[in-house]
């Protein structure tokens, strides 16, 4: 009884974001945090990056091809490949949610090894655009 | 004696229950925006060559002059403007415990996603 008077109870809360660097998150988490990150990263990327391009793609051949000068541009290759994989991450992350939201792959090894699956798909297919962006093929 | 409807099995369930609805419409908006996505790259695929033409094909199509093209990117811009709210609606009641901070970050979030999207209408209707 002393015992549990000296020593207060562990108390576990919700992660704060300044947290989140000293937790060892387990694959799942890393998927789960990824997904907010490449959310809110896509959010502000929208009408600052996102939509100036679309509309300079869209508005005419002359818009066109200044598109095309200005992403050829390597340090926008790098900012237009980080949101490519946030897109990816996010797309990928999101059917895996989809999938739990509905009761499918709950069991602990194999949402284990979805998160795995949902890291290496997205960054693998981050590879295949960014070898197109940097225009190997 | 008919029970009224909004009584649980314990006690009387009451609430905005905009949690469940906003929950809900997170999903949907996410199946629209994936639908949407698999299609731009089907169509993106199949498509032979990225010319200027090309590309606006993808989003200025007409079925029986229906500007179908223009309203499925409008209707995906108007799912993704939804489904990010609710997310970003989230991050902040997360990590913003501060009201009046959190209020006015809420604010921000919308006027950014109702001008993102009034802007997205602007160029789908400029082609």
């Amino acid at each position: 009884m002393s015992d549990s008077a000296a020593k207060p109870r562990p108390q576990f809360r919700n992660i704060n974001i300044t947290q989140i660097a000293r937790y060892r998150l387990p694959l799942a988490g890393k998927v789960s945090i990824l997904h907010r990150v490449s959310g809110f990263a896509l959010f502000l990327a929208l009408p600052l990056v996102l939509l100036p391009l679309f509309e300079r793609s869209l508005i005419s051949e002359i818009g066109f091809a200044q598109f095309h000068d200005f992403v050829s541009h390597p340090l926008v290759k790098i900012v237009l490949l980080g949101l490519i994989w946030a897109y990816l991450h996010h797309f990928c992350a999101g059917i895996r949610f989809l999938a739990l939201d509905l009761h499918k792959g709950l069991e602990k090894h194999t949402a284990q090894r979805t998160a795995g699956i949902v890291l290496v798909v997205s960054l693998a297919l981050t590879v295949v655009f960014g070898l197109k962006l940097f225009g190997v093929f | 004696m008919s029970a009224p409807q909004n009584i649980g099995p314990k006690r009387l369930v009451v609430g905005a229950h905009y949690g469940v609805k906003d929950w809900i419409l997170q999903r949907i908006t996410a199946v629209i925006l994936v639908v949407y996505t698999l299609v731009l790259g089907i169509g993106a695929l199949v498509t032979p060559e990225f010319t200027y033409e090309n590309w606006v094909r993808l989003f200025n199509f007409e079925v029986l002059s229906f500007p179908l093209g223009k309203l499925l990117a409008m209707l995906a811009f108007l799912s993704l403007a939804y489904h990010a709210w609710i997310g970003v609606r989230d991050i902040w009641m997360d990590y913003v415990k501060p009201t009046g901070i959190r209020l006015a970050l809420q604010v921000l979030t919308v006027l950014w996603l109702v001008g993102s999207v009034v802007y997205a209408a602007q160029i789908l209707w400029r082609i």
